[in-house]
């Protein structure tokens, strides 16, 4: 096999992207010719170089932010406009009023929408923040009764610390968090290499529910209110996953 | 303006629902910091980079419709590339010093000659450096090959060439990278 041709398909060796047959033919060479050989050498050091070297432009949270609300936006959008349209094409006069009242109504169920949303946003950017800054804990222990006493004194309530280590989320630890302007807390869990915040406060006029999972900057979100207390669950983890998690955080099961 | 826009959106349909905005947010959104960095590489502006994006998920946004299966990545950054070339054809044709992209670019079909030329003209310090003076076709492979990790037929995909065309646009990507590069500090020899 001539030199040449070896050289011309390394790059596609390298990236094991050849067909077996001639995946094993260019290995052949390579174990009898020390050219070639260097010649991969130098092409494989270089692949690990841009890996390590070159910088991985990660988008910046303005950015994230923006493109994520565009995309709301447009939802948002479709419901409003499209119930409008059809109304006024239809009937005139009296569907315009059930337009006026379909609209209002749907105007209120945004505003609720809109007040979750930015709840969602504060939750996601404090977990954000918190795996960024290195500050995933104040106190760090995988002990229940460590992390419940520390939060005395610093807030007015006590949260609750599940223990939930032999069902596969062992505690991290706990930390104080400021959300909507008061002091909460948020305890750590971890799952395979998954971090879970999960942030605490009491909300005693709530009843108990849990919100279906949602997704935000691609984090998953869940909110849970269950014994006079909202949590607010975010991670990476998948969705089921999360949603086993929460409810076995809130009922034990 | 915007009116317009509106009417005409509305007409054809071509708002998010409820659903896919759901369907948005997990196979599309977690991709923001892929299709930054490829706008980054490709544009070589941090500024313009921002900009692309938000073009792009715009656009991904309105023809979401389009969008099959539950990977998101290679759709987008194909949207991103698509923004990104229109951006530097703009760049072009306002006769904006662009470097040697358009020698390098002929490149491709030429004899062995200019690639000499180019490792004469050009030495770079770093692989950032030197991924940067390539030609964009070939930055643009090099990065979804070895920081994105795409696969040959993903990066066709993202490309919209042929696999056999991203087989040699990296293999001679990888040839001018290491003729330009300046030997690292780890290698030994």
């Amino acid at each position: 096999m001539l030199c040449e041709d070896v050289l011309e398909d390394l790059s596609a060796f390298l990236d094991d992207e050849l067909d077996p047959v001639r995946s094993r033919e260019i290995q052949h060479h390579l174990d009898g010719c020390v050219a070639c050989a260097e010649a991969f050498g130098q092409m494989k050091d270089l692949a690990g170089r841009l890996r390590s070297e070159a910088p991985y432009h990660r988008a910046p949270d303005s950015l994230r932010a923006r493109v994520s609300q565009a995309a709301w936006k447009d939802a948002s959008r479709s419901r409003v406009a499209g119930q409008l349209v059809a109304a006024r094409g239809w009937l005139g006069a009296a569907a315009a009023i059930v337009a006026v009242v379909g609209g209002a109504w749907f105007f209120t169920s945004l505003q609720r929408q809109e007040r979750l949303g930015s709840m969602e946003r504060e939750v996601v950017s404090s977990h954000i923040r918190s795996l960024m800054a290195s500050h995933l804990t104040d106190i760090a222990s995988t002990d229940q009764h460590t992390v419940k006493p520390w939060f005395n004194g610093k807030l007015d309530f006590s949260p609750p610390v599940p223990e939930l280590s032999t069902s596969g989320y062992p505690l991290i630890g706990g930390r104080l968090d400021y959300l909507r302007g008061r002091p909460v807390a948020a305890l750590v869990y971890q799952h395979r290499k998954h971090w879970i915040n999960v942030f605490i406060w009491p909300d005693e006029e709530a009843a108990d529910s849990e919100t279906p999972p949602r997704t935000q900057k691609g984090y998953h979100v869940i909110l849970e209110t269950h014994g006079g207390m909202a949590y607010w669950i975010v991670s990476d983890l998948n969705s089921e996953e999360l949603s086993a998690f929460a409810r076995l955080l809130v009922t034990g099961r | 303006m915007t009116h317009e826009r509106k009417t005409e959106t509305v007409g054809t349909k071509r708002y998010l629902s409820p659903r896919e905005l759901d369907r948005f947010n997990e196979c599309v959104l977690p991709y923001v910091d892929a299709a930054h960095n490829l706008a980054r590489y490709l544009l070589r502006d941090a500024h313009d980079a921002e900009d692309a994006v938000q073009d792009a998920f715009l656009r991904a946004i309105r023809h979401f419709d389009g969008f099959r299966g539950s990977d998101g990545r290679a759709w987008l950054l194909s949207i991103v590339r698509n923004t990104c070339f229109t951006r530097l054809q703009g760049r072009r044709s306002i006769g904006e010093n662009v470097e040697f992209d358009e020698e390098v670019h002929t490149v491709e079909e030429a004899a062995p000659g200019p690639e000499v030329e180019l490792a004469r003209k050009a030495t770079a310090q770093s692989v950032h450096e030197g991924l940067e003076r390539l030609a964009v076709e070939f930055r643009e492979v090099l990065v979804l090959r070895e920081l994105e990790g795409l696969s040959y037929k993903e990066i066709a995909q993202v490309s919209g060439v042929p696999i056999g065309t991203v087989m040699s646009r990296l293999a001679r990507g990888r040839k001018q990278l290491l003729l330009i590069l300046v030997p690292g500090p780890k290698e030994n020899g």
